[in-house]
């Protein structure tokens, strides 16, 4: 067991590897110097000749890649943002928790509507039921997410406006709206920039955990009502997907003698079904999970950009629009490693929910 | 097509005293309604088993023999359907019991075993648990005793160092080792009834034996009458104390083991016989069955095995392509579904006794 | 033991019977076979009217109406039947931002998208066979690294990629091509490495090897055939996730660029009318959703309709 964990993380550590230097090779390709792509077009001379020392351009480009990995794994250095004029790292930390809420509640939703519905589906194969949740997958994976969020952000804040039904279509909370840090409300005292305020402001900026564990109601409220719809439309692609992935792998599982000999040594249908045969088609259920918590916050980019989330798919955005490279860079880094991880975590939870694989 | 009256033989083994048949089929009918059409898996089945007794149920794959036993646990999966017939566990009709009540049978009066052991255990739970559950499931044990008494059955059917193997998972298993754990499933709540689906073709030679030893050991200590059901001659012959022989989905012959194997009547029991070879006893080929099993779709209105059959070619009998033969007493407990023993308005049975 | 001669082979055949149960799943594929019906039939439907793209659209999708016709920016659609006043002219659709009829947008942007998703995907399936084929073919350390390559590609979510792809190439619809290509090259080439692999090794292979067929040959004509079904079904599955992100790049503003009549631009640039004028957004999104519909219909029911395991009950009826 410990053998097989060990080995799953190492074999992360070259993937990452790659992923720094395909984006190092991509981001190379872009046309013109590296300067000002980096810095922007109004870069003056200085800022480049500072810049080139700094990444050692003048050195050979293997040493770059070193100088870009050393920076990325070390420092946590992804060069400063051309249009906030600050380090990416810091928007990293005031960004990435927004993006880190939404997703988990888009995949909360997914999993906790898609699973029961794809094992009800399995269960009634060929009923009404099923033949409905597999039209409505189908139909789900077909779907447009920023559509779908412009379409709820209509229905929900302009057609079913002054009812109770009503939600609101843009932005992390009511403008006006400022929430007290925990740190600040707990009379922690901690200096601006020290890496203890970093993580306790990277914390706090989980808006509803923050809110839950200072006890601030009022905003946990409207920070839910700001969560709802973008996570409705940014779960619609994993719900469906998931639907249909717990769907067969549950009917390939019931098809199983060990179910049947359940069935024959007296277990009730209940069990048979959510014992029985549902622990043997977690496997590639929680397979589809992971991939599919990746492509969220892939699909946050467009998510975030119509709700008005200002999480780092916003971000991302907004970088494309104005050419913001190193955003774009870094993002792209952070995502795709943040992947690599959810299939590490995948590939571990294996080794909980399959006894056969500790032994291989 | 024909309805046959419930035979019921007396025992010949002295082994039951006990008249009462403990299950009594009857009438068995189980389709399969597919696109193509329906399959009759099982067309009529009865037979008696009697307690502390072991039945055999022989015939060749896709005989309908599984599909008997599945029917009778009310397991079997649609499109098939148990359409007609009675189940009768001690005079109760299985059949019209409501679906909770058949939990309650399953594991605690009838009990399964099957043929694939490795596959019949479910692989993420170790199999002490797996056996647990059954006491969870039919008796209020706490979990320490649940556990106590599987680590028990382990050792009782023969598992080394039981104590430790009740948390190993099914694939740290041989197949053998499966088996074993599917029987001490079976026994652990002392059914009345253990159905074995052809429970040695899927292990080693060697060991398909100690599994037979096995069972027939646990079975006659409890009391317990077993259904095996089997393809192979050999098994039966050292096993069974009753056989019926299934051809297409019906019973074709049956009597008890001994008068089976000196004086087969049916054609297609003959030919069993024929094609096992016997050791010392040197023939210069095998005899072989011509033909195989037909597909049950549509079958019914003459003798299902006329298409093979060379006790037909050899008497010239042409009822066999009219009229289905029904299942009649030759000799007291001995049946058999032939025109050779049958009368029929037009046609007198070459082979009848008399 | 001699007496245990298998004369009789195992009760497969009624335990398939069981286990599987034949009809429900011949029901099954009957029903998924609706879906590839349907699929297809939404298809042909889609490739007739980006045909007679002409015919059917009223206005060219360029075109200004401001001038010709009494019509006002970003006007609700106008249909007779549902008591739009007669002297109006007709817009089932609406019109546009830019006073365009909607409707003749979304009926040449039939033509960009089947077009985006063939060509994107034709190119991963032509570049993903032959490294696919090659890695597969060669083996050793060229496998290796090639492989290696691949998986580091599909490491990265296939549309942030594809995003980070275009902000180096330059915005653009040729360029956004380009990148739903790159990003979908890894899934082909490890299809095909893998039906290589496994056919390389079988005894046609072999057989044709021993009668002295050149590496060419030996691909092209034994080992391609039989990759092509998971191919197709890939293919069209791939299709349908070319189209969602080529128009999710569009409605990025990467994709392609006004006035042409793209979906995903479309959605784009009206995105912020939502609240006033939702049929600019409503129907660009319709007919995003019904084209990719259709070759996930297809996809799934074509890999039904190949799934081995389901070819075999078949065969044993």
């Amino acid at each position: 067991m410990r053998s097989y964990l060990v080995r799953r993380f190492l074999m992360a550590i070259p993937v990452i590897l790659g992923i720094l230097i395909v984006t190092f090779t991509i981001a190379r390709l872009i046309p013109g110097d590296p300067c000002h792509s980096a810095l922007g077009e109004h870069a003056t001379e200085a800022a480049c000749a500072s810049f080139a020392a700094r990444m050692g351009l003048d050195k050979p480009i293997l040493v770059q890649l070193g100088i870009y990995m050393e920076n990325i794994l070390f420092r946590g250095d992804f060069g400063d943002s051309i249009r906030y004029s600050r380090p990416v790292s810091t928007l990293l930390i005031e960004r990435l928790p927004v993006t880190l809420e939404l997703g988990t509640a888009a995949i909360l939703l997914a999993v906790l509507v898609g699973v029961p519905a794809g094992i009800l589906s399995a269960v009634r194969r060929n009923s009404g039921v099923d033949v409905a949740t597999m039209m409505g997958a189908n139909i789900g994976v077909s779907m447009p997410v920023y559509w779908l969020g412009l379409m709820l952000a209509f229905v929900f804040a302009v057609y079913l406006k002054d009812t109770p039904f009503a939600l609101p279509p843009s932005g992390r909370m009511t403008a006006g709206l400022l929430p007290a840090p925990f740190y600040e409300v707990w009379g922690w005292n901690l200096a601006r920039g020290s890496f203890a305020y970093l993580i306790a402001d990277f914390i706090s900026n989980f808006a509803v955990f923050n809110s839950i564990i200072t006890a601030q109601w009022e905003v946990l409220k409207d920070a839910l009502a700001h969560l709802i719809l973008p996570a409705v439309a940014l779960s619609t692609i994993p719900l469906a997907i998931i639907a249909r992935i717990t769907r067969s792998s549950m009917l390939e599982v019931l098809g199983r003698e060990y179910v049947r000999a359940a069935r024959a040594k007296g277990v009730a249908e209940r069990n048979v079904v959510m014992k029985h045969a549902f622990r043997n088609a977690l496997l590639p259920v929680v397979t589809v999970i992971g991939l599919q918590t990746g492509t969220l916050f892939a699909g946050a980019v467009l998510t975030e950009s119509i709700f008005g989330f200002s999480g780092v798919g916003r971000a991302l955005f907004d970088a494309i629009t104005g050419r913001d490279y190193p955003i774009i860079q870094a993002f792209t880094v952070v995502i795709a490693i943040g992947y690599v991880f959810i299939n590490l975590v995948v590939d571990i939870s294996y080794a909980f929910l399959d006894p056969r694989i500790k032994l291989s | 097509m024909t309805s046959v009256a419930p035979y019921i033989a007396k025992p010949t083994t002295g082994k039951a005293n006990s008249p009462a048949q403990l299950l009594d089929v009857k009438g068995l009918k189980t389709y399969f309604f597919t696109e193509d059409g329906v399959v009759t898996a099982v067309d009529g089945v009865s037979f008696s088993v009697f307690p502390g007794e072991i039945f055999g149920l022989v015939g060749e794959s896709g005989c309908g023999k599984s599909v008997t036993s599945l029917s009778i646990m009310r397991l079997v999966d649609p499109p098939g359907e148990v359409v007609e017939g009675e189940v009768l566990l001690e005079g109760e009709d299985l059949r019209l019991k409501t679906a909770s009540g058949m939990t309650k049978v399953r594991g605690r009066q009838i009990s399964m075993i099957f043929q694939q052991p490795k596959s019949s255990l479910n692989p993420v739970f170790p199999i002490g648990d797996q056996i647990v559950e059954v006491f969870d499931i039919h008796e209020n044990l706490d979990k320490e005793q649940a556990w106590q008494r599987a680590v028990d059955l382990l050792r009782m059917v023969g598992i080394p160092d039981p104590e430790r193997k009740a948390s190993a998972y099914p694939h740290e298993l041989s197949g053998g080792q499966a088996q074993r754990v599917m029987i001490a499933m079976a026994l652990a709540l002392k059914p009345k009834l253990i159905i074995a689906d052809e429970p040695t073709t899927a292990l080693d030679v060697t060991i398909q034996a100690q599994i037979l030893d096995l069972l027939r050991k646990l079975s006659s200590q409890t009391g317990t009458s077993v259904i095996l059901i089997t393809h192979d001659l050999g098994i039966i012959a050292e096993m069974a104390d009753r056989v019926a022989v299934m051809y297409a989905g019906q019973i074709v012959e049956q009597t008890d083991t001994r008068t089976l194997f000196a004086n087969p009547l049916h054609p297609y029991t003959q030919g069993l016989h024929a094609s096992v070879p016997v050791l010392g006893q040197v023939k210069d080929r095998l005899e072989v069955i011509p033909g195989s099993v037909p597909n049950l779709i549509g079958v019914s209105g003459h003798c299902r095995f006329a298409p093979r059959c060379r006790a037909r070619e050899q008497y010239g009998l042409s009822i066999c392509w009219d009229v289905e033969p029904s299942l009649i007493s030759v000799d007291p407990g001995h049946t058999v579904r032939c025109w050779l023993y049958e009368d029929h308005e037009g046609h007198k049975p070459p082979l009848k006794k008399r | 033991m001699s007496a245990q001669t298998d004369l009789i082979t195992a009760d497969t055949g009624v335990t398939a019977l069981n286990t599987r149960s034949l009809g429900s799943l011949t029901l099954r594929r009957l029903f998924k076979q609706r879906n590839a019906l349907l699929g297809m039939a939404i298809l042909l439907a889609l490739v007739i009217v980006a045909a007679l793209a002409p015919l059917i659209a009223p206005y060219d999708p360029e075109q200004v109406l401001i001038g010709i016709e009494p019509v006002e920016r970003r006007e609700n659609p106008c249909i007779h039947l549902f008591g739009c006043p007669a002297d109006k002219p007709k817009h089932i659709m609406g019109i546009d931002g830019n006073f365009r009829d909607q409707f003749s947008r979304i009926i040449y942007g039939t033509r960009i998208s089947l077009f985006i998703g063939f060509t994107t995907i034709g190119l991963a399936v032509i570049v993903g066979t032959a490294i696919g084929a090659f890695s597969g073919y060669v083996g050793g350390w060229a496998d290796n690294l090639i492989m290696r390559l691949m998986d580091v590609i599909l490491a990265f979510p296939s549309f942030l990629l594809a995003i980070f792809i275009i902000t180096v190439l330059g915005r653009g619809l040729q360029n956004a091509l380009y990148a739903i290509a790159v990003v979908n090259i890894p899934v082909f080439a490890r299809l095909v490495r893998a039906s290589v692999l496994s056919l390389k090794e079988q005894e046609f292979v072999s057989a044709s090897r021993a009668l002295g067929a050149g590496h060419f040959r030996l691909l092209f004509v034994r080992i391609f055939p039989n990759a092509t079904p998971p191919l197709i079904v890939q293919s069209s599955l791939s299709i349908a996730s070319a189209i969602l992100e080529a128009a999710a790049l569009s409605f990025l503003g990467l994709g392609a660029q006004p006035p042409t009549p793209e979906w995903g631009t479309m959605l784009g640039s009206e995105r912020n009318q939502v609240f006033t004028s939702p049929h600019l957004v409503f129907f660009p999104g319709i007919a995003i959703m019904i084209t990719v519909l259709a070759f996930n219909l297809l996809g799934d029911g074509l890999r039904d309709a190949m799934d081995p395991r389901l070819a075999q009950i078949s065969n044993k009826k």
